[in-house]
């Protein structure tokens, strides 16, 4: 499961653009993601401020 | 709002502003949305451009001029530092704009042009018929979703684009193909005004730079961009910035903080559908090199206006008539996006001690006269074994 810290999310959106199957969407302050995500972890990867986590 | 357009612009960034303004002076009904309340809010940007790419769109104005530079200097790991001057120095200086007063300007011109802008309206989805875009599904101000129709769908809705993938355009990045950024605009420090430094290292940035770009009045942004692959836990651009912050400007007061993921894939394979087509970030028109993305996104936007309006007038939004766009902007800004490329891949290759090497190779050489350009030539001369790779491209 993707788990966001939306305190620490800087809404850049850079998360958005390695997901391969397109499950987030950056809304406007916050991101959502989709229930066809399949927990590769790109996105917390690519995170400048480290807000995503893969939990196990 | 209305129900239908010529043409929907979806994102008010400098592409989608001025391909708004573009079509709406030739004539069409534009409808540009923006899925924020706040046009330029908040800035994903360095805010650094090439005075003479912008001033073809838009007359100077100094309440979004920050900082004019004259020139830069790029630091290499050991310190050694190389000068390039201004007009001639890449395209990342010139000026240092405040992106959330530039980006509304754009905007503003847009409206007066005729184009009408709608904020905190976001695409959820295209209409698609018969292998055409016929418009977007779109909440606005968070109201259930609509349909807005039009002839043509512009999708300048930035790195985290849905538009292009709607259309069945792949624009997924692999992380290596992202510089994730972090910046602070620091206060209250003594830094040249006139210039731009970059700082290249192991130990600032690794596989990527560090910036300081003088705002005006005592403060910088001072920001960090590595590539995407090596982001790690505890080595995130955010922490890299903080430790150089807090060692190289102590007295320094952070007043914002900007994050963001620039787009280093070089050129896509395609930016046109039927009904389609994407510009600026979205198109991923970034200077994989620089990170420079206003200028190419601007010229990108003028043309996407241009063809769009024609388009229209001719009844065809066809894939292949639309593929004047895609052929006119990799004409006007396409082969240096593919050298700029090819310099980065070689670049994050090299040791901090390689990149020692090249700096002394070129110390003390008068660069006064030279731009970026210039001054890889000149290292490709005078490195041709570890640069062998990118000679063809410059020589």
């Amino acid at each position: 499961m993707i788990s966001v810290n939306r305190y620490k999310c800087g809404y850049c959106g850079a998360c958005v653009s390695v997901c391969p199957v397109g499950a987030i969407e950056l809304i406007e302050t916050w991101i959502e993601i989709a229930d066809t995500c399949n927990e590769c972890g790109a996105c917390a990867r690519i995170c400048p401020i480290g807000a995503i986590e893969v939990l196990a | 709002m209305r129900d239908k357009y010529d043409i929907i612009v979806v994102g008010a960034g400098p592409a989608g502003s001025i391909t708004a303004k573009t079509a709406a002076m030739r004539g069409c009904n534009v409808l540009m949305i923006e899925k924020r309340q706040e046009i330029g809010d908040p800035v994903r940007c360095a805010e650094g451009v090439a005075k003479l790419r912008i001033k073809k769109y838009i007359e100077p104005d100094e309440r979004w001029i920050a900082a004019e530079v004259m020139g830069s200097r790029i630091f290499a790991p050991d310190g050694t530092g190389v000068e390039l001057s201004e007009d001639v120095s890449g395209s990342e200086v010139g000026y240092v704009l405040e992106r959330k007063l530039f980006d509304r300007a754009l905007a503003d011109a847009a409206a007066l042009a005729g184009a009408e802008v709608q904020v905190k309206t976001r695409a959820t989805g295209l209409i698609m018929e018969d292998g055409y875009v016929k418009g977007i599904t779109a909440m606005h101000l968070g109201c259930e979703e609509v349909e807005i129709r039009s002839d043509i769908v512009i999708g300048a809705d930035g790195i985290e684009s849905k538009i292009g993938r709607w259309a069945g355009i792949d624009t997924t990045l692999k992380p290596s193909c992202v510089n994730t950024c972090a910046q602070f605009l620091v206060a209250d420090i003594d830094i040249a005004q006139d210039r731009c430094e970059f700082h290249l290292g192991s130990a600032v940035a690794p596989s990527g730079y560090l910036w300081v770009f003088p705002k005006g009045n005592r403060c910088a942004n001072v920001g960090i961009g590595v590539g995407g692959n090596t982001c790690n836990p505890g080595k995130r651009p955010i922490d890299l910035l903080q430790d150089f912050v807090r060692t190289r400007y102590p007295d320094g007061k952070i007043i914002e903080l900007v994050v963001g993921g620039e787009p280093a894939s070089g050129p896509i394979e395609r930016t046109v559908a039927n009904g389609l087509m994407l510009v600026g970030d979205a198109a991923r028109q970034v200077d994989p090199l620089t990170g420079g993305g206003i200028a190419n996104a601007m010229d990108a936007g003028s043309i996407a206006g241009d063809v769009a309006a024609d388009a229209i007038s001719e009844g065809d939004v066809s894939e292949a008539r639309l593929q004047e766009y895609d052929a006119g902007w990799r004409d006007e800004f396409g082969k240096r996006l593919d050298r700029s490329l090819a310099v980065k891949d070689r670049f994050v290759t090299l040791t901090d001690d390689d990149l020692n090497k090249l700096a002394h190779s070129v110390e003390g050489l008068d660069f006064a006269t030279m731009d970026l350009f210039g001054l890889l030539v000149t290292l490709i001369k005078k490195n041709p074994k570890s640069l062998w790779s990118l000679r063809k491209m410059f020589v």
